[in-house]
């Protein structure tokens, strides 16, 4: 999805041809429409969750609406020190350990996977469909079916077993398909001249592919941590007895009526937004150097 | 000279792909056993997880479906249809499904309308690719955060007290709070199109941007007005991308419970959210039952979108 765009520059039209004939000369009036509905679509996008970054930071009047009342961090402090709010801390702690390694076996998983849909093979469309398939099953009765299959087996669902397969489940497909979008702009000349010049399988991976397709391995990342910290539906039958964070948020949107709810909206939020900018902008350094170094 | 760079690039990896294009297609039947080995090397990693992940969940699920159950949650195992004539036979399963295909229905009409339009903009109106890709990535950020929190965001808005009510009540428009706005059927749908609207702009944007700006080019001389290039050219162009997000969409709305049992204050439900409530009175055969039912359905909806386009094709391309 994004390693399409962020792939974009690197095979990008030249811009001659990118002002296309709708909108040459004078903006028409579709222009303006669409302009104001997207400026709608990102305000609705985004108001919602500003107004609980903003309303999480009240102090210890605050409720669920606005007007504002007061400004102090009591609800950030609370949702650490509070027992009823049950273990944010070590959810968190948790959430971001299994994030982890569901980002690096994404990461490796999906670059060989992506590897070996290059080249059509016996069978390819059933793994293919198996991947489709994966993605689309509703989370929750895979998870159900999951802690089941655990049950059964007399093991013990935990974070990091059952539910880092479950959670497995929904990010590899993701990968996958990234890195088939990642693939197709692959330019296969370079692995061929690498081979030329006497490189062997692993040396035109480590050397030509992966150095290449960096981009698209970060974005692949992406996907991995970000889905992982925030998925929810297959975790809940899966994660034992240990919560990982969106459980927790899951069981306080149902008890907690305070801002702390807010608050943890906000911690979270801010986890993902530094693992988004980090991603992004290692893709655009990546970009750079190889726009500098190409010059020089 | 840079552009001229891009266009020779671009040039040399099209002569490629027309290369590629002329050498005899390799269905799978024509390939070698060493290139069946070296494939099936490389996805046994994702093998490995998806069969013990995917596969044998589903079975489980399925082979639960047909034990009988002594009401506290253990299992007997046997072949009995009972779960399957108590999921058919209930008043509530119908109820159930025209609940769920009317959230469906809803939050793929506006996802579509509203995806599409945008995908529309930022690919035919924006003219500076770099503002283009900044907008796109705008739109996805959002996509890479929490669901849950980005539902419950919803809250100071609509509620009773929320700010629509005041500015509502502010204006004069009403006189008494709305209570439609939250806690129910429209509360979810807003909660949906707000989160999937994503999986509907990125598929469509893709096929769009693979338009040859030089076909409406063309059709504009050819005398084609406004209307007609959005209807012959470029909805049929970008029809890949729409039966793709068509997919996301029906798929997470069909299999989402929490948004139904939070959105709608408990006053709806929807086939997993009544999967939840079962599960959660360890009533696992009909669960499982009703599981079953609803991943068929699912399988036909989707298998019926693949016919119209061949996804791997439309992603590899």
């Amino acid at each position: 999805m994004s390693a399409v765009a962020a792939n974009m520059p690197e095979t990008a039209v030249p811009s001659t041809t990118r002002a296309i004939a709708p909108s040459k000369g004078g903006r028409p009036w579709t222009f303006y429409v669409l302009a104001a509905l997207f400026t709608l679509y990102v305000i609705a996008l985004y108001g919602p969750m500003f107004c609980i970054y903003i309303l999480s930071f009240q102090d210890i009047r605050g409720g669920l609406v606005f007007p504002m009342k007061g400004h102090s961090l009591h609800w950030f402090v609370d949702l650490f020190t509070q027992v009823r709010t049950g273990d944010v801390k070590g959810s968190f702690d948790r959430s971001i350990k299994l994030a982890v390694i569901v980002t690096v076996i994404t990461v490796v998983v999906s670059f060989l996977a992506g590897l070996g849909f290059r080249k059509r093979f016996r069978g390819d469309t059933f793994v293919f469909y198996m991947m489709i398939g994966s993605l689309v099953a509703p989370g929750l009765v895979l998870g159900l079916g999951t802690g089941l299959l655990f049950q059964a087996l007399g093991l013990n669902a935990s974070w990091y077993s059952s539910a880092l397969g479950a959670q497995l489940s929904w990010t590899l497909p993701f990968g996958v398909l990234v890195m088939f979008a990642v693939m197709s702009r692959f330019n296969h000349v370079w692995e061929e001249a690498a081979y030329d010049l006497g490189a062997s399988r692993w040396q035109s991976i480590r050397l030509v592919m992966i150095p290449v397709l960096a981009p698209g391995l970060v974005a692949v990342a992406l996907f991995g941590f970000t889905l992982s910290y925030d998925e929810f539906a297959r975790s809940l039958q899966t994660a034992g007895s240990l919560n990982t964070l969106p459980l927790e948020i899951w069981s306080m949107t149902l008890n907690v009526t305070s801002p702390s709810l807010y608050a943890l909206g906000t911690v979270t939020t801010i986890v993902s937004f530094v693992v988004i900018g980090a991603s992004l902008g290692s893709i655009v350094l990546i970009q750079k150097k190889r726009g500098s170094s190409a010059k020089g | 000279m840079r552009s001229a760079g891009a266009g020779l690039r671009r040039c040399d990896k099209n002569d490629f792909e027309a290369f590629a294009d002329m050498q005899p297609s390799s269905s799978p039947a024509q390939t070698s056993p060493r290139a069946n080995l070296a494939g099936w090397l490389y996805v046994s990693p994702l093998v490995l997880v998806l069969a013990p992940f995917f596969v044998a969940p589903i079975l489980v699920v399925l082979a639960a479906s047909f034990f009988a159950t002594d009401g506290f949650g253990g299992l007997t195992p046997g072949f009995t249809l009972a779960s399957y004539v108590e999921v058919l036979h209930s008043a509530l399963t119908l109820k159930l499904y025209l609940a769920t295909i009317k959230f469906t229905v809803l939050t793929w009409v506006f996802t579509l309308i509203i995806g599409f339009f945008v995908a529309y903009f930022l690919v035919f109106h924006v003219r500076n690719q770099l503002l283009a890709i900044g907008l796109f990535l705008l739109c996805t950020v959002p996509f890479w955060t929490s669901n849950i929190i980005r539902m419950i965001s919803w809250i100071p808005l609509l509620g009773k007290e929320g700010l629509i009510n005041q500015a509502l009540l502010g204006v004069g428009v009403i006189h008494q709070p709305l209570e439609v706005l939250l806690f129910s059927d429209l509360a979810v749908v807003i909660a949906y199109v707000h989160q999937l609207t994503i999986f509907m702009i990125v598929p469509i944007f893709n096929s769009m941007a693979r338009i040859d700006k030089k076909l409406i080019e063309a059709a504009i001389d050819a005398g084609a007005r406004r209307f007609d290039i959005m209807r012959l050219i470029v909805v049929p162009m970008s029809k890949s991308g729409i039966a793709l997000g068509t997919i996301f969409v029906v798929s997470i709305v069909m299999g989402d419970f929490f948004v139904v049992k939070v959105m709608s204050g408990g006053g709806s439900a929807s086939v997993v959210s009544a999967f939840y409530e079962d599960v959660g009175v360890l009533q696992y055969p009909t669960a499982a039952a009703s599981a079953v039912l609803l991943t068929l359905v699912l399988v036909a909806i989707v298998s019926l979108i693949l016919r119209t386009v061949d996804i791997r094709q439309e992603i590899t391309r």
